[in-house]
């Protein structure tokens, strides 16, 4: 690195708040945590920032006392919190707010708000000290919520200020929000960031976990950057831009792939009127047209539950159409299975890794023959599986695909997510397929794989096949997508061409709302 | 605070060595309950050991007492990989007892290279054919095949207890309750002379061989370790969770099947109701003592009827209850499952 960057944080001048000495945590073998030393200054937006992996979770967990520290210690104001102890840590002003929502859905706002706050019996009196409480809250900070509509009735973004609002009400002075933005759509992020500022404004302070380097640097007064359990540096985030950081961040150079556009082929994929039943009604698709040619990606953005699991699982065989009808590389699709949908040349990446991309305790060559069991070279004498020719077969592809592993005979569930991912990936794209069917391809990877990823998906581009790309990451679509069609409530609505790359649009869409 | 932590590598070593341990151990804490019985351990111990192993007749007590648990140790080895839960060998034990019965005592008559295949096949498919039914419940409409297949072996027992007392009574059995007896082609031959060691012991290990050789080798093996391991991504890959559940549903019924198939025509030489101590049950303790290997289940199918057969030479010289052999059965099965899951992970103080 050509800088010459602090690893030692002594920059808050400021009025200290939160103080971390040589915080050290291992699992194991692993070092989480490795003595790291952090402040945190009254009135600041600290980021931290870090690969899957590198021990942000980890920290904020020993913060917050659902760890305790093998060594280090954490000060709030000069007095050291008792460690493993989510209670002293409420109590010293740290509220939390984590990544999947920890509300109860069938109770109200208000109920999930002091819940745990007050005393178990006599709840009625108490309901409207709380009410009382959390309305001058609210209007405090600009925070409106209705205090008795049921949780399971709100958005994510609603729910979201529940949660920051039940960590104001148990009277927090520190926030910890884990991947906040991670649900949201864009204008919902806009929403998010505009209420941390007017709290740290009012003499709070906040630090935020992600690995999204942009809202980070729009968001954030210093910048923490972790790697592989270290702080390798902290930054201001005026003085930092994106791809140093993110070098930072990786400890190498990252090339992101260059995307150019291509001259669409035929179509392989064809959507008509397409319903299905049998999942959420908003899971459901309901009346989706869509069509994919060679030689092109279609991004499908949406906020997480409206409907992405039901078209994936569409495509790659596992769920019939109530409705409508599917055409694949232009032929009518009547049977709908996962080996069907294969051999009809669709190449799989699916959201979830470990439940549905691998079996764990196989072997890694059994993983990558998996769908071609029946195949030659692999089947024999009709009932014998080869097990020589699934290592050759393996051992090619893991040299191909630079899956790094111990070798074919390798249990799967040791490999690294990314490795896992690149597996699956060389599974999916060595039988050369003419769609591919990709939903987050690159959730939970480190920097070098998504690139990785990206690079696969769109050199399979170039040698004409057609992608569905779903992702919930709105950089990865508009970086990677042709063109983009929003997913809100099973209904899927393509963005017109002119705008196809218009963030403020997209996000309209995701919310439910027209374009103006 | 105890945690456990995943092992990344399992020394050789270690998962070798396990289960050895945690058999003695279990012979260790078992010492207790012969001191509580006033006897001395060691010596004990010894007549254990003598009464399974001693003599060419104690060994040829001890195999053919293992003959059906080898059988249905694999029924359950086989079914509980692919996480289908048969509870049901007993059952499947006796429709298998039924169909040898049915065939092999007059029905027609051939020579005994051909009789006895026939007996065992006849047995393969009764004992199928009765899991058929709580597989298709369970594929179809989703039935907890635990419960069905459970309850199956009460409903099979009384269909015996029926035919054994009414249709199928043997006129020539001075009103004992029993089937007619096999005829003589259909009779498994003797291993050894003045033994009661038989050729369905060595059916049975031809069977653990053959199925360790269809886990191991073929495509059904794959699909049926693959579904027990991860359903869903065996259902993503194209594995029809279904087919392959039913399948390995009929093997491992049609394993038990067998198992009455060698009890009667081998040891018995009819179908009594007491024709199984629970072979079926304890069948589900030889599998897990086995970890579902087919070939462990050889051994741990032997160790335990050796404990069975020792301890009851050991209770007829010495004031120790044969009933030891339960609780040793009982502690070896908690210990080495306790030893698999020290191999898997580390324990760490904190």
């Amino acid at each position: 690195m050509s800088q010459n960057l602090p690893t030692e944080d002594n920059s808050a001048t400021l009025e200290e708040f939160l103080k971390l000495d040589g915080i050290t945590k291992r699992f194991g073998n692993l070092t989480a945590n490795d003595g790291i030393s952090l402040s945190l200054a009254v009135g600041e937006i600290l980021a931290v920032l870090g690969e899957n992996g590198a021990g942000k979770t980890t920290l904020m967990n020993i913060i917050f006392g659902h760890y305790v520290a093998d060594e280090g210690s954490v000060e709030v104001r000069g007095q050291s919190l008792p460690p493993g102890s989510s209670e002293a840590a409420i109590k010293a002003g740290i509220g939390m707010v984590h990544q999947h929502f920890t509300l109860a859905e069938n109770l109200t706002v208000l109920e999930n708000i002091i819940l745990g706050r007050e005393p178990l019996f006599s709840i009625r009196q108490k309901l409207s000290a709380g009410r009382r409480k959390l309305r001058a809250l609210s209007e405090q900070f600009g925070l409106d919520v209705q205090p008795d509509t049921l949780v399971g009735d709100l958005t994510v973004g609603q729910r979201q200020r529940v949660e920051i609002l039940k960590a104001l009400y148990a009277d927090a002075q520190i926030l910890i929000l884990d991947e906040p933005t991670a649900v949201l759509t864009p204008q919902e992020t806009e929403n998010l960031f505009a209420t941390l500022r007017s709290l740290v404004e009012k003499g709070m302070s906040a630090i935020i976990i992600s690995h999204k380097l942009n809202e980070i640097l729009r968001i954030s007064d210093r910048i923490a950057l972790l790697r592989r359990g270290k702080l390798i540096g902290v930054v201001d985030a005026k003085d930092a831009d994106r791809d140093q950081l993110a070098e930072m961040m990786v400890g190498r150079k990252v090339t992101r792939p260059k995307t150019q556009r291509l001259k669409a082929g035929a179509a392989v994929l064809k959507l008509e009127n397409v319903s299905t039943s049998g999942a959420s009604s908003s899971e459901d698709l309901k009346n989706v047209n869509l069509s994919i040619h060679a030689h092109e990606i279609c991004g499908v953005a949406g906020v997480a539950g409206n409907g992405q699991n039901s078209l994936a699982d569409l495509i790659c065989g596992l769920r019939a159409p109530s409705s409508g009808s599917i055409e694949l590389m232009g032929k009518k699709l009547t049977r709908f299975d996962c080996r069907t949908v294969v051999k009809a040349g669709v190449g799989r990446i699916p959201e979830d890794r470990h439940a549905k991309g691998i079996i764990g305790e196989m072997a890694v060559w059994e993983n990558l023959v998996s769908e071609d069991l029946r195949q030659p070279p692999f089947i024999r004498g009709a009932v014998l599986l080869d097990k020589s020719a699934g290592c050759d077969h393996a051992a090619s592809t893991i040299e191909r695909y630079d899956i790094r592993c111990p070798g074919p005979q390798a249990e799967t569930r040791l490999l690294s997510g990314g490795n896992l991912q690149k597996l699956i990936l060389a599974r999916g794209l060595s039988r050369q397929p003419r769609l591919i069917i990709a939903s987050q391809p690159s959730r939970g990877l480190d920097e070098g794989a998504i690139a990785y990823v990206h690079g696969q998906l769109l050199e399979a581009r170039k040698h004409g096949a057609g992608i569905l790309l779903i992702s919930e990451d709105l950089d990865e679509l508009l970086s990677l997508a042709d063109r983009i069609a929003v997913i809100f409530r099973g209904q899927l609505r393509e963005i017109p061409a002119e705008a196809s790359h218009d963030i403020r649009q997209i996000g309209l869409m995701m919310s439910g709302q027209e374009a103006v | 605070m105890i945690r456990l932590e995943p092992r990344e590598r399992v020394p050789i070593w270690l998962a070798g060595t396990a289960p050895i341990v945690a058999i003695i151990v279990t012979l260790v804490l078992c010492s207790a309950l012969i001191l509580w019985a006033g006897e001395p351990v060691f010596q004990s111990y010894l007549l254990l050991v003598e009464g399974a192993l001693g003599s060419k007749f104690a060994i040829s007590e001890t195999l053919s007492r293992a003959t059906p648990l080898i059988f249905t140790g694999l029924a359950a080895a086989v079914a509980f990989r692919a996480k289908f839960w048969n509870i049901g060998a007993e059952g499947q034990f006796y429709f298998g007892a039924l169909a040898v019965t049915w065939i092999g005592t007059g029905l027609f008559s051939l020579p005994p290279v051909l009789m006895i295949p026939i007996l065992f096949l006849a047995g393969a498919v009764a004992g199928g054919a009765l899991l058929y039914v709580p597989v298709v419940l369970k594929t179809r409409l989703n039935v907890d095949e635990v419960v069905t297949t459970l309850l199956l072996n009460f409903v099979v027992i009384l269909l015996v207890s029926y035919l054994i007392e009414g249709p199928w009574k043997d006129p020539m059995s001075l009103g004992w309750p029993q089937a007619a007896p096999i005829i003589e082609q259909g009779e498994l031959p003797k291993l050894l002379e003045r033994t009661r060691l038989h050729l369905g012991f060595v059916v049975a290990i031809v069977a653990a061989i053959a199925v360790w050789l269809l886990m191991k080798l073929t495509v059904w093996g794959y699909e049926i370790r693959a579904v027990g391991f991860n359903a869903e991504g065996a259902s993503f890959a194209g594995i029809s969770i279904n087919s392959t559940v039913i399948r390995t549903a009929l093997i491992s019924g049609g394993l038990a099947g067998m198992a009455g198939v060698s009890e009667v025509a081998g040891l018995k030489g009819y179908l009594t109701l007491d024709l199984s101590p629970g072979f079926g049950y304890a069948g589900i303790a030889v599998a897990m003592l086995a970890q579902l290997h087919p070939l462990g289940v050889i051994a741990s199918a032997i160790f335990l009827s050796a404990i069975f057969i020792g301890a009851d030479s050991m209770s007829r010289s010495s004031d120790v209850s044969s009933y030891i052999a339960d609780v040793v059965t009982a502690v070896s099965l908690l210990l080495v499952l306790l030893s698999v899951m020290l191999v898997r992970f580390r324990v760490r103080w904190s």
